[in-house]
């Protein structure tokens, strides 16, 4: 009987050292390295142009771009900005599982950092530009609640904006005309997208250790990453399927894929891009509208987007560089943790609408852990001067920020 | 010979800036070959662009007017591309612009062309490994 016990015991801790043990590193081979590298933040390209906006990269532009997303003037109590979701401490997302401003959002709030550098804007891909995306929180009755007659009328009436507007755009509006409104309404999205523009990652400690890797530099390595942290990542690129989606140096291929992540309770299954791609296509202010700059038509985005039942229930990858201090995680903000978004992955739930494109993992808990240990290492702060990251220090401004 | 012309080939694509592909792709039925130069080489995941398509028959002429429907994927993930591509232009002499290309993962991928000319049509899959 005693004897068993002790049986009992000895396997019981052997089990648990099995199962608990982590695996370690093994040599990165010259394969990995060069996928290693194409995820390092190096070989980030340069912001690619939007030539349907022409100030999108003017300083004026992202100046006053800057003062209409803090000025909670723009909406319908008065208490609502872009910065109420999209707040700069948690790095532009807002820490609910839905946005929350006059009513409730559809979806999570997401981080906008890099997001200049994806064709598609919102989990489902239903605008085509920052600038046309910046105008639906505006009219949203659940967001700012406004039309864009008061906004218009609003950056005429303020004899800052107004001379800002004026001295940008070479022009003011009517606000008797309705296309009038609406081209002013357009180049109100174009200078908040400029501003958004200038909010992009930096470097990371994943970074510095692909750095050190591809330097060849052993001791810089073992400064940068642990042991576990070398594992995760071989997992990421490895066993775990992490890079068939999220690639690329922003850990996002910015294209649409179902995972199965269940809806909220009591919620139907969002259909996702297979609406948002009708959306996009309709919307009068897509690259190929009339307010768009882009005259020559290129549009490529739009001429070749895909269509079909395959994009149900399917949302578009996030970057994995802004996964600190925006939880919850998915299109509603329903995963709680990266530990449970671990758990998703592993077990890989078929999907209610449509397929769930990724297969069950199988991993163990330690290799999850690990994996966990690995995602950490890519936060870093914004790199941005930190004047971008606060309400601007105008006189103007500040008034309406004390007047809250 | 066919060295030398190869390498005539291969220098005159560099300096039109596409690099072939060094493989012709019949059809399965053998009545067409394909060949296909990439505007962007080596091909990048996660980018939009073109390809030039040259179309011969199983006698080595080329084929003029023929219509291309494209389709493709990943048979290993069973999805297909994430864009909408097609043959925008006919370029004359057996060459034809195939545009909207992009593929968003590493891995191996297909590109499935059904070429219809002279009444005949034919399937021809392209594999490519990225
Ligand atoms: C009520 C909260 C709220 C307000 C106010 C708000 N947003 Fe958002 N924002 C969201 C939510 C929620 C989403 C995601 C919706 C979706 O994917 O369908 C989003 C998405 C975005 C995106 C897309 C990011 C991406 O990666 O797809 C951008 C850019 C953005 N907002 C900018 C703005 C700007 C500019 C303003 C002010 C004009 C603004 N938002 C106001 C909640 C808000
Ligand atoms: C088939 C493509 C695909 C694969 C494979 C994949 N992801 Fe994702 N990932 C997505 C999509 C799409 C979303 C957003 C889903 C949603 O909003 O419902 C997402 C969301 C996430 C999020 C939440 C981010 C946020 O800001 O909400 C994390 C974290 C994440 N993935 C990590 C991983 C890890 C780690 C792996 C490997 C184990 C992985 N993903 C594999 C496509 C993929």
């Amino acid at each position: 009987m005693k004897r068993s016990v002790q049986v009992v015991i000895v396997v019981g801790v052997l089990a648990a050292i099995l199962y608990y043990r982590l695996a370690t590193p093994r040599a990165w081979t010259e394969a990995d390295i060069v996928l290693l590298e194409s995820l390092s933040l190096a070989s980030l390209g340069p912001l690619p142009t939007d030539p349907s906006n022409t100030v999108a990269d003017d300083p004026h532009a992202a100046e006053l771009g800057h003062a209409l997303f803090f000025d909670a003037r723009f909406s319908a109590n008065g208490g609502i900005s872009c910065a109420t979701c999209h707040q700069p401490i948690r790095r532009f997302s807002d820490g609910l599982p839905r946005g929350q401003a006059i009513g409730t959002s559809k979806r999570n709030t997401p981080s906008i950092v890099g997001t200049a550098y994806s064709p598609w804007q919102y989990s489902d891909g239903r605008r085509d530009s920052l600038w046309s995306q910046a105008l639906s929180p505006l009219e949203d009755p659940n967001e700012h609640g406004g039309n864009r007659q008061q906004v218009v009328a609003l950056i005429m009436n303020d004899p800052d904006y107004r001379a800002r507007y004026q001295q940008l755009f070479d022009w003011l509006p009517d606000l008797a005309d309705t296309q009038s409104v609406n081209d002013a309404f357009a180049n109100i999205g174009k200078a908040l997208a400029a501003y958004e523009r200038v909010l992009l990652p930096g470097t990371s400690r994943f970074d510095d250790y692909v750095a050190a890797l591809v330097a060849g530099d052993t001791a810089k390595q073992a400064e940068f990453f642990s042991d576990d942290e070398v594992v995760g990542l071989q997992l990421f690129i490895g066993a775990a399927n992490c890079t068939q989606c999220h690639n690329g140096p922003l850990l996002t291929n910015n294209e649409f894929h179902n995972t199965g992540v269940i809806s909220l309770p009591g919620e139907l299954p969002d259909k996702g891009r297979v609406v948002g791609v009708r959306e996009v296509m309709a919307n009068e202010f897509n690259c190929r509208g009339a307010y768009s700059d882009d005259t020559n038509g290129s549009c490529a985005e739009l001429e070749f987007v895909r269509t079909g039942q395959e994009l149900t229930g399917a949302f578009r990858t996030p970057s994995l560089r802004n996964l600190e201090n925006t939880a919850p995680f998915m299109h509603q903000g329903q995963i709680a943790t990266l530990a449970e978004v671990l758990e998703h992955y592993n077990t890989a739930p078929l999907a209610m609408i449509g397929h769930n494109e990724a297969k069950p993992l199988k991993l163990r808990n330690s290799d999850l852990r690990q994996l966990e240990a690995f995602l950490l290492t890519l936060a870093a702060p914004i790199d941005a001067d930190p004047r971008w990251l606060q309400a601007p220090a105008l006189p103007l401004a500040k008034e309406h920020d004390e007047s809250q | 010979m066919k060295i030398c012309f190869r390498a005539v080939f291969i220098l005159c694509c560099v300096l039109t800036g596409a690099v072939a592909d060094d493989r012709d792709w019949v059809s399965q039925r053998g009545l067409f070959v394909v060949s296909y130069a990439s505007e962007l080489e080596p091909i990048q995941i996660n980018t939009l662009h073109a390809w030039q398509l040259h179309l011969e028959n199983a006698a080595g002429d080329a084929v003029l007017g023929a219509v291309i429907e494209v389709s493709g994927g990943m048979p290993v993930h069973n999805h297909g591309l994430p864009t909408q591509p097609r043959v925008t232009t006919e370029l004359g002499g057996g060459d034809y612009r195939l545009d909207g290309l992009r593929f968003h993962m590493a891995g191996p991928w297909e590109i499935t062309l059904i070429v219809t000319a002279g009444g005949s049509t034919d399937t021809v899959v392209i594999e490519l490994n990225l």
